[in-house]
């Protein structure tokens, strides 16, 4: 029980009831689709761009509460911070998540994202907290193929 | 006779001793050693077995003893070891053609898996007989693997793929079926027992309508074999298809029934050894079924083990253990419906044990963590039947299919498992 409390934290129940930032942007600059073919999660995400700064983002879609949650937080973290930082944070967001058991997850720099730190605990769930964070990727390098995590 | 020969012969001629007593799940538990494990620190408690099932001992000593005393290849070979492995694998058919009550041994074909088989058919039937304009049909509860093919099919020839339509409860409405047909329609393709619903169709009439026009009709029995008997003459079916790995053999195995007048008529599925009767660089000439369909070296460990997973099956009395999963479906229903902001998808009235089911705003992916983490495994997702999703207007649904080997206490745990995840979630 300890280990899925770790997991299924209040924030994750909590973005998961009333995720974040969701909607349809009619007027983003860039969109992108994420799937999992294996669960048949799916989420469109709108990216509104100022220069090299995301000015505002949103998503919708159909997932987990790991899933659904990841994209809600990663709305919040990312919205008016440059491409350069959303990058950034991606990249530590991916270690803490993908991180070794037997060292202590690190959380700095990363805000309220350190809730998904419980993740480790269960490697099948990494691609449902990584799923927004690929389509992101994907959006701001204007890929046109949607992002599947296979 | 080698000792090793001798070994894999004694183990695969084993006398059948019926089992004697009412049905014991407890007692048949003992002969699937992968149960006797605690996961997470819990007991196993294994209801994926629509997915996949355990197998008993019977067929990992079978797998054993044919790659440690008796491998060689099969066919041709005239060597002591290869007659032994020829003779196994050959039996292995006479099993599978019992079992099915199919007519003759040639009509048993070994593939390696339902999706091989039914692709098999699409492959030499259908691209033989499918032209444009045709039609072939199916039905809104088929796996992926009983629609992607027909649909390739269609795509090369200008077909098109046809449905037949069901209810909210997950049971095909079956007066929509004959308006269906007509003389475009080549094929019907049904699903015998729905893997998600676990709706058990009306296969016998839907073949006796199609045949009535000549239609021939392959059925997936894919979830079906596991769980009743099936006569593959009394349904009178052109094709039944299944998968050793579900019917608690080896993955890897499946098994095509073909009609022997269609077989015939039938060119080859791949090209390759074992298929021919003659080759030379000007034409090549085929072999007869059912080696016309088993090009290259089979999986001969596979299909011998497959037998001794119907000799299992016969040994434990496979009516009774019907029986008994009947009883334990009708349990699960009940207990599961007790769970508060649970909804069961899928309730036909004929059904096997296979029970899919919703949660009010728990995704089924965290129901899967959940229960995983109480020791349970289910299965979470479409499972690979998307147009049932899009019907029942879900994502996505938790599995739970019981085999002769679950109990009471199983679905119990189950229970419980679910009462954490409203715990968590609520």
């Amino acid at each position: 029980m300890s280990d899925l409390r770790e997991l299924y934290q209040q924030v994750i129940l909590d973005h998961n009831r009333s995720p974040r930032n969701y909607r349809c942007m009619c007027d983003a600059d860039r969109t992108s689709e994420g799937h999992n073919p294996l669960c048949g999660d799916h989420l469109s995400l709108y990216v509104k761009l100022d220069g090299s700064r995301i000015e505002d983002i949103a998503f919708q879609g159909e997932g987990c509460a790991i899933s659904k949650a990841s994209a809600s937080l990663m709305t919040d973290a990312v919205k008016g911070q440059t491409l350069e930082d959303a990058q950034s944070l991606f990249g530590k967001f991916r270690d803490l998540v993908t991180s070794d058991l037997s060292t202590e997850p690190v959380v700095d720099g990363i805000g309220k994202l350190a809730v998904f730190a419980g993740v480790r605990e269960f490697p099948v769930r990494i691609k449902c907290a990584t799923l927004a964070w690929h389509t992101l990727e994907a959006a701001l390098e204007n890929s046109k193929s949607p992002v599947t995590t296979e | 006779m080698s000792p090793g020969a001798q070994a894999l012969a004694e183990r695969l001629t084993c006398p059948l001793v019926e089992r004697t007593g009412p049905f014991d799940p407890h007692r048949i538990r003992r002969d699937f050693p992968v149960l006797d494990q605690t996961v997470r620190g819990k007991p196993l408690v294994y209801l994926d077995n629509a997915a996949t099932t355990q197998k008993p001992r019977d067929v990992l000593d079978v797998l054993e003893v044919f790659y440690s005393a008796a491998n060689a290849n099969v066919h041709r070979g005239v060597h002591h070891l290869s007659q032994i492995a020829t003779d196994s694998y050959e039996g292995a058919r006479s099993k599978v053609r019992q079992f099915l009550n199919a007519a003759h041994d040639r009509e048993i074909i070994f593939t390696s898996g339902t999706t091989d088989s039914i692709n098999l058919v699409a492959r030499t039937l259908g691209r033989k007989t499918v032209e444009a304009g045709d039609e072939i049909l199916v039905t809104a509860m088929e796996h992926h693997s009983n629609i992607v093919p027909w649909q390739m099919l269609c795509e090369e020839k200008g077909a098109r793929l046809r449905v037949i339509p069901m209810n909210d409860r997950g049971e095909l409405q079956i007066d929509r079926f004959e308006p269906l047909l007509n003389e475009r329609t080549k094929l019907a393709s049904v699903v015998h027992v729905s893997n998600v619903l676990g709706t058990l169709n009306p296969v016998a009439s839907i073949v006796e309508t199609a045949r009535e026009r000549g239609i021939p009709v392959l059925l997936d029995g894919a979830q079906a074999v596991p769980h009743f008997k099936v006569d593959v003459q009394a349904l009178g079916c052109d094709f039944y298809a299944f998968s050793g790995h579900k019917l608690y053999g080896p993955t890897g195995i499946g098994v095509l029934y073909g009609r022997s007048e269609l077989l015939d008529s039938m060119p080859p599925y791949r090209g390759g050894g074992g298929m021919i009767r003659e080759v030379s660089f000007e034409g090549t000439t085929y072999a007869d079924p059912p080696a016309r369909f088993e090009a290259g070296t089979p999986h001969i460990a596979g299909c011998i083990a497959l037998g001794a997973a119907i000799d299992y099956l016969n040994r434990i009395d496979l009516q009774a253990a019907a029986e008994y999963e009947n009883q334990l479906l009708a349990y699960a229903t009940e207990a599961l419906s007790g769970i508060s902001g649970l909804r069961i998808i899928g309730t036909a009235r004929e059904k096997v044990s296979v029970i899919s089911f919703v949660m009010d705003d728990v995704h089924p992916h965290d129901v899967g963590t959940i229960v995983d983490e109480c020791g349970v495994a289910v299965r979470a997702g479409h499972h690979c039947a998307q147009p049932v999703m899009r019907h029942f207007n879900i994502p996505a649904t938790t599995r739970a299919a019981t085999a002769f080997y679950n109990t009471h206490e199983d679905v119990d745990t189950l229970v419980r498992a679910l009462h954490t995840v409203n715990e968590v979630f609520h």
